[in-house]
């Protein structure tokens, strides 16, 4: 049959964000034309940009959207697209999609359907790879479960990503996580079946690459090591793997031969993975088989040289793969750059990057020939991460020659990196990179515990004297002050024949603190307020233009560059633009305070505000209602998690302004609970 | 392009010396100023701030935008006084919402803001400057009103605070007043004669007779609220355009209104490409030697103010102790007028009347360095037709429209310093600098010329004539006329705008300039007759 394959002239990508850009490029870079289909969330996103032709897909929800197979094959019917390549996620494993797509007499960038299903169930991919004589972990029959076999991981058979999984250490606990991680699988894959092994704890999660034509060669492109992840979502992969460095002897050649075998044993065609949990002393067993590309592809590109998607579309042609299996060189480290909060539980952060700049890349969604820096990136200055998708916002990828010098590139570009108007994972990703236990190979997959977190987040935002960003930033604001208004912006900046009062200004921090800032730019140059800086730093101004600033601090000359977002009246007074300050030691992210307090803006006491945007779903109180503190009031849900509002003093309801089901926006007054004081806060101590 | 070539040497003896004596006296000056920019003093500020307010430094910091400059006018005025130095006002040039503006702000700290005879000086010199330069006004009022023990030298000449108001909004000047307290009986016609007030909830009083006052005359019992405050006054007599919860949404509120004002500068703007000097401002300090008897050459100075060093001179070769020339203040064209060697002599006169009339014809302003003396005496300066030529000189300056700006910077005495434009020829401002001198002639010359005619009257009377006596009475004199001409006790009695530190003096002339430039500058053809 796949001899038979016509040549594909167009692609259409079933997909989204970054991975429809990177099989874009590898099209056009092979003269195919390329179909994007998008649903409206994505209606400007790049990818629907740079595509020959789009098709939308109405609605906003992936059941609305990318998972309507029906609605793709259409697209790429009128579309004129010959072909579908999946991508990851959405339907790139769902077998019947691969065979709708077939039948449509489309040419499917993808395993044959039947080795999805085989793979796709992870109970009987297990029995075939045991037949087959890869090593497994056995499942767990619900009876057969002892206090001696726990802990235990509940997995979704059908799942992938983390979801559906749960680990068990209490058996008390083993039914109701089964029927959660089932509900949990259900919701996401729309099949519910899940199934429990062995949690090996320490494990190391190890994956070959393989790559098979129709004609019967499996190549096994080297192994990945993914072992860093966050609640089972990989952060950080590369390749080759550590452990199986460490290990040495036959381990590596082990984990190749399995797979190969993997992929023989079910009449594998095209790009897979197979995943195995590995421990250090170089035993393994087999995990799944991920049939499709996988997210981390690009470290497995760098280390051959080879263009993977560029595979994909010659094995779906029905091409054979010449030659000898590549040979591998150097070392490639991946990290994936997500909008979220480390700090708070990987809380997604939702809403606009005003900017994502990444310093000194070479490459874009393209193999990595020498030493350098590879983006695949999804997303634009401006883009927005909606609620709707994933919350990856590029992936940073390097190759250098050993891994000491991928990961030193990389945890530096990630430093570098302007990543302007939501919070990401980059400091957890430079503090993982720049980890003496993950230089040395020494991690597993539990790596990233909440205090490990908070200690890498923490230790690379180290940004040992935010002092000094506030003051860059407060005189960035001072130079944009003086390009105005009547007085020349040659004459000095603040000057006074009679000295009073330094100048100031307030800004909060993401942390939330306010922190403000004095300064004065006289004859001995810059003085600064008490406080700002510690106490008996020197620190002279160079240079100070609304974008870049230099300081001199210790003797030390420091640049610092300076982006506002957001828009401001009155001469910057009212406040609301976001501040980043970059510099080559770390990022610090502020809020200019408004100068004045325009009473018409002031909040009253016991107002209780929506912390995020969602929906309110459920609602306890009406006004004239007894409310403590801590009493919960109502329930926003946002994020697919519910969010307790609760009264922040003892009183009664004044107002309930929202209803079931109305979409609130952040510092939206939801509430309104009076605790018998003077109604109005007062603004007494907000000015300098 | 005519670059200055210094040859200033700043190792030299009398520098280092200059230099000394101006930092000795620079650190009287901060001292002064900051005895005014403390204003009541400690427990009055204390008190001050514990009922929630804002100093009236803090004030102006808050109108202002921030980091623009602020050119403080007549800062210690009533130094030397039995007041308290400052005024009990601020006074100055500021950028509110991107409009120059003069403020007007009384420190209530001191003496609850009370009005006294140098406060009244200062105020009616800043609405002056306000209306030659056509500079919107904004008053920040907290005052008790007129000094009562000194409302002799108040009361009389003060009704000209309200009649300026009204006449500076005639002339299409806008007049503000945000109200911080009290601002009663007379007092209450600065709201009243302003185009817009602001006022703030339980703080703002204004009415013409308090409670008490109220009480004696009608028998009505009122409390102060309903007599003047805010509130009713916003909503009831409508004195108030705008109500404010507290002082910095009052002052939030003044610079929406002053944004609001369509404000534009009637002057040219300044050329861009503005490019500093090439010489150090701080060589400034050393260049007037301790001792006013050493000359200075004046291009020294120049060289260290204008634009890139950069100035052409006229008539070099003609009356060489005036300098006369053309130049460039951030970006502001500028004629400069500077005493080379104190005297002025019948060709420096008529170089003076000549250069004065050409910038007029160009519309540009001027500027007068003093280091002078005073006009040539003597039988053949006399016969040559000094006073016919000095004359001329005073006539051009007199009747010239340009703007003019003065800088003492050493000897400004007699008649010289009438001819360089002294504070009598209203030029738009006048600085000293701390080495200045001002007054009739030195202190010496006048206290040996008071013991000249005294022993002449007693020679010719026939009296006997103690020599001692006399010669101590001379030393008195001189003494006394030496401190009465000290640009301190000049400033006191708001004789300049200030005592600037020489450093300063390119921004300080940037900021005058470009206030001067909200009005037209315009020059004229009339002057009066000149006597040839």
């Amino acid at each position: 049959m796949a001899t038979t394959n016509p040549q594909i002239t167009s692609v259409l990508v079933a997909n989204r964000g970054e991975i429809a850009r990177r099989v874009f490029a590898t099209c056009r870079r092979r003269g195919l034309a390329t179909v994007a289909v998008f649903s409206d969330a994505d209606a400007n996103a790049p990818f629907v940009h740079e595509a020959d032709a789009a098709v939308r897909l109405p609605g906003h929800a992936p059941a609305e959207t990318y998972l309507r197979g029906d609605l793709i094959i259409d697209a790429a019917r009128r579309a004129g697209a010959d072909a579908i390549h999946p991508g990851y996620g959405f339907l790139s494993e769902n077998a019947e999609f691969a065979q709708a797509v077939l039948d449509a007499g489309l040419t499917w960038i993808g395993p044959p359907p039947a080795a999805i299903t085989s793979m796709g169930s992870k109970v009987e991919s297990k029995a075939l790879m045991a037949a087959a004589g890869v090593p497994v972990l056995t499942r767990l029959e619900r009876e057969a479960i002892t206090e001696a076999e726990l802990p235990v991981l509940i997995k979704a058979s059908a799942g992938g990503g983390g979801r559906g999984m749960r680990i068990v250490r209490d058996l008390a606990d083993l039914d109701s996580e089964m029927a959660n991680a089932a509900r949990e699988a259900g919701s996401a894959f729309g099949d519910a079946t899940v199934f429990v092994e062995r949690y090996i704890e320490t494990g190391r999660h190890v994956e070959v690459q393989v790559m098979a034509d129709a004609h019967g060669t499996v190549w096994a492109l080297g192994e990945r090591e993914c072992s860093i992840q966050r609640r089972h979502q990989k952060v950080i992969e590369e390749a080759p793997s550590p452990v199986v460095d460490a290990v040495g002897g036959t381990m590596r050649d082990d984990l190749l031969t399995a797979a190969r075998a993997a992929a023989a044993a079910v009449g594998y065609v095209g790009a897979g993975t197979v995943e195995f949990l590995a421990n250090d002393q170089g035993e393994f067993w087999f995990l799944e088989m991920n049939t499709r590309l996988q997210v981390e592809h690009p470290v497995t590109e760098n280390v051959t040289g080879l263009d993977l998607v560029n595979l994909q579309l010659d094995m779906a042609e029905g091409h054979r793969l010449d030659g000898s299996e590549p040979s591998l060189r150097g070392h490639s480290i991946e990290a994936r750059l997500y909008a979220e909060d480390p700090m708070d539980d990987y809380a997604p952060q939702i809403g606009i990057i005003d900017r994502f700049e990444v310093p000194g890349v070479s490459a874009e969604f393209e193999v990595l020939d020498t030493v350098g820096l590879r983006l695949d990136s999804g997303i634009e200055d401006g883009g927005e991460v909606g609620t709707h998708y994933d919350a990856m916002v590029a992936k940073v990828i390097t190759w250098a020659p050993t891994r000491e010098e991928a990961a030193s590139h990389l945890a530096q570009a990630l430093e570098r990196t302007q990543l302007h108007g939501l919070r990401s994972n980059r400091e957890l990703l430079v503090g993982i990179l720049t980890d003496a236990d993950f230089l040395a190979g020494r991690f597993d997959t539990g790596f990233l515990s909440a205090e490990k977190v908070e200690t890498l987040t923490t230790g690379a935002s180290n940004v040992a004297e935010p002092g000094m960003f506030h003051l860059a930033a407060a005189l960035a604001d001072a130079a944009l002050a003086r390009q105005g208004g009547a007085f020349g912006a040659d004459l000095p900046s603040g000057w006074r024949n009679v000295v009073s009062a330094f100048q100031t200004r307030a800004y909060t921090t993401s942390a939330g603190e306010s922190v403000e800032v004095g300064y004065r730019l006289g004859r001995a140059g810059l003085e600064v307020a008490d406080g700002v800086l510690p106490e008996g730093a020197g620190v002279q101004l160079i240079e100070a233009t609304p974008q870049r600033v230099r300081l001199e601090i210790d003797g030390v000359i420091r640049p610092f560059t300076v982006n506002r977002y957001g828009t401001t009246s009155d001469a910057g007074d009212a406040g609301g633009v976001r501040i980043f300050v970059d510099a080559p030691i770390g990022s610090v992210t502020l809020e200019e305070v408004p100068r004045y307090v325009d009473p018409a803006s002031v909040v009253a006491a016991g107002s209780l505000v929506a912390p995020m945007p969602g929906a309110v779903i459920r609602v306890a109180v009406e006004p004239g209602d007894h409310v403590m503190a801590g009493q919960p009031l109502l329930w926003l849900e946002a994020m697919k998690m519910e969010h307790q509002i609760s009264a922040n003093v003892d009183g009664v309801v004044a107002e309930v302004r929202v209803t079931v089901g109305q979409q609130v926006e952040p510092g939206q007054v939801i509430v309104v609970v009076d605790d018998g004081e003077q109604a109005t806060s007062t603004q007494e101590e907000s000015h300098e | 392009m005519t670059i200055i070539r210094s040859t200033l040497d700043t190792s030299s003896e009398t520098f280092r010396d200059g230099a000394a004596t101006m930092t000795a006296n620079l650190a009287a000056l901060d001292s002064a100023s900051a005895e005014a920019v403390a204003g009541g003093g400690e427990k009055a500020v204390a008190r001050h701030r514990q009922r929630g307010k804002l100093t009236v430094h803090e004030r102006i910091e808050l109108l202002i935008d921030r980091d623009s400059p602020f050119l403080e006018l007549s800062p210690i005025a009533a130094w030397g006084t039995e007041f308290p130095v400052g005024g009990s006002i601020v006074t100055g040039i500021g950028q509110v919402s991107g409009v120059e503006c003069l403020i007007l702000a009384n420190d209530p700290t001191v003496r609850g803001g009370s009005t006294n005879p140098w406060s009244l000086k200062k105020m009616l010199r800043a609405q002056d400057i306000a209306r030659e330069n056509r500079l919107p006004v904004i008053n920040l009022v907290e005052s008790g009103g007129a000094d009562l023990p000194t409302q002799k030298d108040i009361f009389v000449p003060g009704g000209a605070m309200f009649r300026n108001l009204t006449q500076l909004s005639r002339a299409g000047i806008p007049t503000i007043s945000i109200v911080f307290g009290n601002s009663t009986a007379g007092g209450a016609y600065l709201p009243g004669m302003s185009d817009q007030v602001i006022m703030i909830e339980e703080r703002s009083k204004v009415f013409l007779a308090g409670p008490p006052l109220v009480k004696a005359a009608t028998g009505e019992i009122a409390d102060d609220e309903s007599l003047g405050g805010a509130a009713m006054h916003a909503r009831v007599s409508g004195l108030a355009d705008h109500y404010a919860v507290d002082e910095q949404d009052a002052l939030r509120l003044g610079r929406r209104v002053v944004a609001r004002l369509n404000w534009h500068k009637a002057g040219p703007a300044p050329r861009g490409d503005i490019r500093p000097p090439r010489y150090s401002p701080e060589e400034l300090l050393g260049i007037v030697p301790s001792d006013l008897k050493i000359p200075f050459d004046p291009r020294e100075v120049i060289a260290r103010v204008v634009d890139d060093s950069d100035f052409d001179e006229f008539k070099v070769n003609y009356g060489s102790s005036l300098v006369t020339g053309w130049a460039q203040v951030h970006g502001y064209p500028v004629g400069v007028l500077a005493n080379a060697r104190g005297v002025l002599f019948s060709a420096e006169a008529q170089k003076a009347a000549q250069f004065i009339q050409l910038a007029n014809r160009y519309d540009t302003p001027l500027l007068f360095l003093h280091n002078t003396t005073g006009y040539m005496v003597g039988k053949e300066y006399e016969q040559g037709g000094i006073i016919k030529h000095g004359s001329m000189m005073i006539n051009a300056v007199a009747n010239s429209t340009v703007p003019h700006i003065s800088v003492l910077m050493g000897a400004s005495y007699g008649a010289g310093h009438y001819g360089m434009c002294g504070r009598a020829y209203d030029p738009r401002f006048v600085f000293s600098w701390p080495s200045a001198r001002c007054a009739v002639m030195g202190g010496a010359q006048l206290a040996e010329v008071t013991y000249s005619v005294s022993k002449a009257s007693a020679l010719a009377q026939g009296k006997p004539f103690d020599d001692e006596a006399a010669t101590m009475q001379r030393d008195l004199i001189e003494r006394q006329i030496t401190a009465e001409s000290m640009p301190m006790f000049m400033s006191g009695r708001v004789y300049d705008d200030g005592v600037i530190d020489p450093r300063d003096t390119r921004t300080v002339l940037g900021l005058s300039l470009s206030a001067i430039h909200s009005a037209p500058v315009e020059g004229t053809d009339a002057f009066g007759v000149f006597r040839m």
